[in-house]
């Protein structure tokens, strides 16, 4: 079987240049890629660098009580977290985009938090005012309201979103996971890949 | 491109450019005939493709998530919205978002009947074609489509008459994870053939390991796609007309029971009537039997091609099972296709395990960021705080998954059918999906849930875990609802996708299946496409395509 494959490999390179010859052909494009990418990446920071963030349905108020329970969903220890990646602004958009539905959650949901924070912490204002630790501890206790559930998904979903979204800004949620976002790659992609027994395109026996 | 008028009488009406439509058209156009695609959805190009988990995952312009459909597991229920039924409602079809694991059905999936005798409560039965008569479909898919792969290394494939033309893609680290839990264990892992260029072929680019498959568009056409690979033949052909935005609502019939035309709406709903010889419906193993059902006449009181009651019965989806692993070093399976590895063992159902089923076990790993953070860290992890972080941290990249690909039977109570109370925005009843799984799906689920455990610790994973074994909600395997036989009072299709009811009506796609072999249908899906249009072709140079007579 190996001489078919030789063959068939003489093939492809005949039409790849085929396909290089008629010019935008998709064998254009990838050989073009990184360029590309590059390219759209620069558009998308310049469309950023405006920002220092504007709110569309939080008020200033508001807003500090959602970056807190962000920051304790993914705190700031020695690398960036929840509040360093804007998610905060990624929820601001859903909320005024593709998640309105979500708006009442949240209404009410704040006047809960409100609430569980006087009842915790005696004396206590906002929420965003307090300790950590008694952060934490209101938490838990609101830890099984539809408020929390959909504030959890939204700060996690906006911290490893595309940061045109308002979250993982410079890629703070990509750097922290790993995901390189070059959109291209060669092998090998992981540590095991150099030891296939079967690599490509070679047989075996 | 085409251009035909509605009220010229084309040889060929096929609805649906997935890629059974795609074959169909493009194998029909180029022999000579004049073909015009009704397609319901948008035309998008590699332009209009994101890598944008985000915009795939909630506001998705690739799927029918718009369109209502409603679900229930049996007939004693109030069916309810849902979302979990998926497929490609745009030019291409299911395969410009699917991952593209392209198997081929093994001999035995077609005489399953035969080997393992009757199971209690189901239509299990034998396809009317064999391996053998499909073979020379199944190198055609391969070759005209562009598949990569490595024929020869499994113990379990059928006999094959050429090898792939591409060599299979790079292993990823999933892949050497499988070899190794393999050989531990005495199994075979092969290469997963894939509908995806690992060299660049007949004018395409070869994959550039993006990791966007699953969900996505390929941005540089190095996936087999219906709109890759046939879809630009049939525009080139000069005998095909492609007409986007064009949702048909009623395949029509004169008074001699045969096929005049079809009814859509086009972009401004406005009706257009399509006069044609004959119709081809591909449009998925779920709309097909809805479209068949919606054609009601005083003739198919029941719905096209339904006087036995067969259209939508024996709906089969995807069962699968799974489980996970945390490895020392990493893997990064984001990157490249969903899959390079898979085994085939526990393929064949063991009458020793007191029950039918079997299946097919591939080594992959997450599905992206959003995914991931959400639901694919082990189940006692915290959900949120510096123990959530930490370990979003470690392990996005170090986590495998081993899926399994199970048997679902064929039973007469899992159906597609209208639903009595909602419509949709052109008010046409929506589908409605009614889905229990056999005791024995359920079975074989937990027997491949323990395999795949089995192969993680195998595979040297630090720490393991499985998922439960759940009842199937939702599916991107659509199979069974207008099956193929040889016996007109039992299913919906003859043995070449001629509709036992309609001289000139042909349903091509996985509402054909009879068994569902082992889930993955959509090497098989384009085969059956290339044979009934090698057969429809035939008939029309003997001329027993029977066009309407009121021509
Ligand atoms: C996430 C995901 C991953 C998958 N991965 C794999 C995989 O790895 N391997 C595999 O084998 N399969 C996979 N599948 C399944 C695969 O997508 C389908 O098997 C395949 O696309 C079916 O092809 P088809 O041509 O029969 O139907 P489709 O691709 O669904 O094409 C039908 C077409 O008909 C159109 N249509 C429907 N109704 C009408 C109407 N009334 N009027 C006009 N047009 C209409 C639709 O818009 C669509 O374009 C996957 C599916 C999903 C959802």
């Amino acid at each position: 079987m190996k001489k078919p494959i030789s063959k068939k490999q003489g093939a492809s390179r005949r039409s790849f240049l085929a396909g290089s010859a008629t010019g935008l052909s998709s064998v254009w494009l990838a050989s073009q890629w990184p360029g590309i990418l590059a390219a759209q990446e620069h558009a998308q920071k310049v469309a950023r660098s405006g920002k220092p963030g504007k709110l569309g349905f939080f008020s200033e108020e508001q807003a500090a009580e959602v970056e807190s329970v962000a920051a304790q969903i993914i705190p700031t220890d020695e690398t960036p977290g929840a509040r360093e990646a804007g998610c905060l602004y990624f929820i601001d958009r859903a909320l005024t985009t593709f998640d309105r539905e979500q708006q009442p959650v949240y209404t009410q949901g704040l006047e809960t938090l409100q609430a569980k924070t006087r009842e915790l912490v005696p004396n206590a204002g906002k929420f965003s005012g307090l300790t950590a630790a008694q952060q934490i501890q209101v938490l838990k206790a609101i830890e099984t309201t539809p408020f929390f559930a959909q504030i959890r998904l939204h700060t996690i979903t906006g911290f490893v979103a595309n940061p045109e979204y308002g979250g993982n800004q410079d890629k703070i949620g990509w750097n922290l996971i790993g995901f390189e976002s070059k959109f291209h790659y060669a092998a090998p992609f992981g540590y095991y890949d150099g030891q296939s027994e079967l690599s490509a395109g070679t047989r075996k026996g | 491109m085409a251009k035909f008028k509605p009220n010229t009488q084309v040889d060929f009406v096929v609805i649906g450019s997935g890629i059974a439509g795609g074959i169909m058209a493009k194998e029909l156009s180029t022999a000579g005939f004049q073909v015009v695609i009704l397609e319901q959805g948008d035309y998008l190009h590699e332009k209009d493709f994101r890598y944008d988990q985000l915009k795939k995952t909630s506001t998705s312009s690739l799927l029918n998530d718009d369109v209502p459909t409603t679900f229930r597991q049996t007939d004693k229920e109030k069916a309810v919205h849902s979302t979990a039924f998926r497929y490609g409602r745009c030019v291409g079809g299911g395969t410009v978002h699917y991952s593209g694991s392209s198997w081929r059905h093994h001999e035995s999936d077609f005489i399953e009947r035969s080997i393992y005798g009757p199971v209690a409560g189901t239509g299990f039965a034998d396809w009317p074609l064999t391996y053998a008569e499909l073979e020379p479909y199944y190198t055609k898919v391969e070759w005209e489509i562009g598949y990569s792969g490595l024929g020869g290394v499994s113990p379990f494939e059928s006999p094959r008459s050429k090898p792939y033309p591409l060599p299979p893609m790079p292993n990823k680290s999933s892949g050497v994870l499988m070899e190794r839990a393999a050989q531990k264990l005495g199994y075979h892992a092969v290469p997963v053939p894939v509908a995806m260029l690992s060299q660049a072929y007949r004018g395409r680019s070869a994959c550039i390991h993006c990791g966007f498959c699953s969900g996505y568009g390929c941005k540089v056409g190095a996936k087999s796609s219906s709109l890759a690979s046939v879809i630009p033949i049939v525009e080139k052909s000069g005998r095909c007309e492609l007409r986007t935005n064009s949702y048909v609502r009623e395949i029509s019939v004169d008074k001699n029971g045969r096929v005049t035309g079809a009814v859509y709406f086009d972009a401004n709903k406005k009706e257009v009537f399509q006069r044609a010889k004959a119709v081809l419906l591909c449009a998925n193993g779920l709309e097909s039997p809805r479209l068949l059902l919606l054609s009601k006449s005083s003739l198919f009181p029941n719905g096209l091609a339904n006087t036995n009651g067969v259209v939508g019965k024996y709906f089969m989806p995807g069962c699968g099972a799974s489980a996970h692993g945390i490895f020392e070093h990493e893997l990064n399976e984001y990157k490249s296709v969903t899959t390079t590895r898979g085994i085939e063992d526990f393929y064949n159902a063991d009458p020793k395990r007191g029950y039918y089923g079997g299946g097919r076990i591939d080594a992959r790993g997450n599905n992206g960021p959003i995914t991931f953070a959400l639901g694919g860290l082990p189940p006692d992890t915290p959900r949120w705080g510096s123990d959530y972080k930490k370990a979003l941290k470690e392990n996005f990249n170090r986590t495998l998954t081993i899926q399994a690909f199970c048997t679902a039977l064929p039973q007469e109570s899992n159906n597609i059918t209208l639903d009595p109370d909602v419509k949709d925005a052109w008010g046409l009843a929506a589908m409605r999906v009614t889905y229990k799984d056999h005791p024995d799906d359920m079975k074989n689920k937990a027997f491949f849930r323990e395999r795949a455990l089995e192969l993680v610790d195998a595979a040297g994973a630090i720490k393991k875990w499985a998922d439960p074994v759940r009842e199937e909600k939702a599916m991107g395997h659509t199979m069974g609802t207008c099956r193929m036989g040889n016996d007109p009072k039992t299913s919906v299709v003859d043995r070449f996708n001629r509709a036992h009811d309609i001289p000139n009506l042909f349903v091509v796609d996985g509402s054909s299946f009879v068994t569902t072999a082992r889930n993955h249908p959509t090497c098989t899906i384009s085969a059956l496409a290339f044979r009934a249009a090698d057969n429809i072709i035939r008939m029309s140079k003997n001329g027993s395509i029977k066009a309407p007579t009121d021509s």
